[in-house]
């Protein structure tokens, strides 16, 4: 195995009865990179998703999360909120998946959830409001102070998650999962649905978060002004296999690429 | 104003006539009368045109009114003075008037034995109502079985007060953890289910708890019950005239003997419980746990996907709900003096999801007034006799039309964002 490779996906086969949604695909995600997994639509790219945060189990495959302390976890085995938990691998959603009746700032203080349950001596310390719980509080909401800073929400902190438009929710999932303090973040499509204004202003969220935290982004994308500006790797897939792997021009010249995509340029592709 | 729709309230009036006449028929138009010789089979069709001319009327009236009432209702009556969901500084308030008048109550001149008893039956209610708020309100899992801990815990007081001579104060805890233990035990074989299929399999739980109470003739006593139930007593002291070998409530006290002590102090005991469980609630909500609860109600898949383990915190929730009706359980019992599983039919876990639904889903001031409106108000009008219980489903249609989300639904964030103390927010938290 590379030593920098933090994510290492090794012929992952799931099988829904007689259909293939991934068929031996094996491919690796740097920390510090961030990598794309691109596809025609029904490529399997969600699927792979599902199986690396453990809500589906692979039939086949290896998937392991190097951590920064030097720990292998193998995720095929894990319990799906083992993986957030222990793994720290987080990850957003197609649809998205916020709590839409509790305020953006629930939804982040909800992500430090282990945190702060240590934090409360599993709620017993908390209930009497020991003055280290409320030290643990404090750092939770200056942490979720400074994400809603980020992702321009701060005036809105207070509002039901569910009442602000489709943008602001992408960008508050994102922050969500970035409060679990992940080695890896994994986002389903995080700029569907986006106007180019707001996807250009996600593609510098990503840079910022690579550069500031460190981390390995994997993200499956259709819209290539995402995937190619901020790419530092990508891989391709289509019926369940890898077809291209490598750097963002590399991929736009391959052959193979641009049969999958029907003949149309990367540039273009069919959504 | 627009033009009312003759033709349509003619139609609609005329379609439901037809509908009563149908439905008249057999049950008013035919009538059996007893006479010397038998049986006989009177018919009296003119009822049945009264009937149908009624429903005709009505209807017609019903929907012009509605035609001509309806721009009016949508501006002003939507937002009832009292019930428009105030503002947490307004729902503060209105908590805090309620306690003083609660803990008032017994002081005032009006106040007698009979309207105490139901005030306390009613606190039972608001406490029920509060526990099973933690796990309908605020975990979202539909529970319709939530009798049966009430039942474990009047059961457990009673059991272990009768073998081993233990005090209410003893049990009290004991009756708790029992109830506890057996919110985890229901909890576990129903983690997987989500709505409807948990809400069947939690009520197929309180029916075998209470057959099991029926049947286990050798603990429980059976049909007949447990009676004789040891009576509270002011820690230690009996609510007696006298009781040899012991000092009773008025000696300690001084003052002269009466049954109203006990009423009076039952009441506060009751208020006291059903205050814990209010406070114990408010607190949860603003943990971690009380977070996780709501957020698991909103989507367990994204809870699962931040690292929240959705056994423990479902367990979590089941097991202190369970606790809180454990405590009200004793209580029950210490009261009443008499269990039997009579007690502790479906109807009253029916009546407790009503509160709690009708209350507005997680509101703890939505759920006294759910409480008042379907245990105080049939009990006060008890002369109406079975009337009444067709004014109780009456006021929750009435309250579904009007409030579908229950009295007091609007939601207030667990914490606000406090302002900021530090000078720049951009600096990343270390």
């Amino acid at each position: 195995m590379m030593t920098d490779s933090l994510l290492c996906v090794e012929h992952l086969t799931m099988r829904f009865g007689g259909l293939s949604a991934i068929n031996d695909l094996s491919f690796h995600a740097k920390k510090n990179q961030i990598t794309a997994i691109i596809g025609p639509n029904g490529a399997g790219k969600t699927t792979v998703f599902n199986c690396l945060t453990g809500f589906y189990k692979p039939n086949v495959g290896k998937i392991s999360l190097t951590s920064p302390s030097g720990r292998i976890f193998l995720l095929e085995r894990m319990e799906g909120f083992r993986i957030a938990k222990e793994a720290r691998l987080a990850r957003t959603f197609q649809n998205i998946r916020l709590f839409t009746g509790m305020s953006v700032l629930e939804n982040l203080m909800v992500a430090q959830h282990n945190l702060l349950m240590r934090a409360s001596l599993y709620s017993l310390a908390g209930l009497f409001g020991s003055s280290s719980f409320r030290r643990a509080e404090q750092r939770a909401l200056e942490l979720a102070r400074y994400w809603l800073n980020k992702i321009g929400l701060l005036d809105y902190a207070d509002q039901p998650a569910g009442s602000l438009p489709y943008g602001s929710q992408r960008r508050l999932e994102i922050a969500r999962a970035m409060c679990t303090d992940p080695v890896l973040l994994c986002l389903d499509e995080p700029a569907a649905g986006l106007n180019p204004k707001e996807s250009y202003d996600l593609n510098g969220l990503l840079l910022d978060i690579r550069s500031e935290f460190q981390i390995g982004i994997l993200l499956i994308e259709h819209d290539m002004s995402v995937v190619m500006n901020i790419s530092d790797h990508v891989v391709v897939l289509d019926h369940g296999a890898r077809i291209a792997e490598g750097s963002p021009t590399a991929v736009q010249a391959d052959p193979a690429v641009i049969h999958a995509y029907l003949g149309t340029a990367p540039e273009e592709p069919t959504c | 104003m627009r033009d009312l729709r003759l033709t349509t309230a003619f139609r609609d009036a005329t379609a439901a006539a037809l509908l009563a006449a149908l439905l008249a028929l057999p049950m008013l138009g035919f009538q059996l009368t007893g006479t010397a010789q038998g049986l006989t089979l009177d018919t009296r069709f003119p009822w049945v045109g009264y009937a149908a001319l009624t429903v005709f009327c009505g209807r017609l009236a019903l929907s012009l009114a509605g035609q001509i009432l309806a721009p009016l209702f949508k501006a002003k009556l939507s937002l009832p003075f009292l019930l428009a969901a105030p503002p947490g500084r307004l729902r503060n308030i209105a908590g805090w008037t309620m306690v003083v008048l609660a803990i008032g109550l017994p002081l005032t001149p009006f106040t007698d034995r009979n309207l105490l008893d139901k005030a306390t039956l009613l606190l039972i209610y608001v406490m029920l109502g509060w526990g099973l708020n933690i796990v309908v309100g605020l975990a979202g899992l539909l529970d319709l079985g939530y009798v049966a801990f009430y039942a474990v815990g009047a059961y457990s007081y009673a059991l272990l007060s009768q073998n081993f001579g233990l005090s209410f104060w003893l049990c009290l805890p004991f009756a708790g953890a029992l109830a506890a233990s057996f919110g985890i035990l229901l909890g576990f074989p129903v983690l997987r289910l989500r709505g409807d299929y948990l809400a069947i399999v939690t009520l197929g739980f309180g029916e075998i708890v209470r057959v099991i109470l029926l049947n286990w003739q050798d603990v429980t006593n059976g049909p007949v019950g447990i009676s004789g139930i040891q009576r509270p007593s002011f820690f230690g002291l009996p609510f007696l005239a006298s009781q040899p070998g012991h000092t009773t409530f008025h000696e300690f006290f001084g003052i002269p003997f009466s049954t109203e002590h006990r009423i009076y102090f039952l009441y506060y005991l009751i208020l006291a419980l059903a205050l814990t469980t209010n406070i114990f609630t408010h607190r949860i909500r603003r943990l971690p746990i009380g977070r996780a609860w709501e957020a698991l109600r909103e989507d367990e898949t994204a809870c699962r996907s931040l690292g929240i383990d959705p056994t423990k915190t479902k367990l979590s929730a089941f097991a202190l709900g369970a606790m809180f009706a454990g405590f009200a359980g004793s209580f029950f019992a210490t009261r009443q003096g008499f269990i039997s599983p009579e007690s502790f039919t479906f109807i009253e876990s029916a009546i407790i999801l009503a509160i709690v639904v009708l209350g507005g889903m997680g509101s703890q001031i939505g759920i006294v007034l759910a409480a008042i409106l379907l245990v105080g108000l049939p009990e006060w009008f008890r002369e109406l006799q079975q009337y009444r219980m067709l004014a109780f489903g009456g006021a929750m249609v009435l309250i579904m039309l009007w409030r579908p989300r229950g009295l007091l639904a609007n939601r207030e964030p667990t914490l606000r964002l406090p302002p900021l103390a530090a000078e720049n927010p951009g600096e990343r938290p270390k």
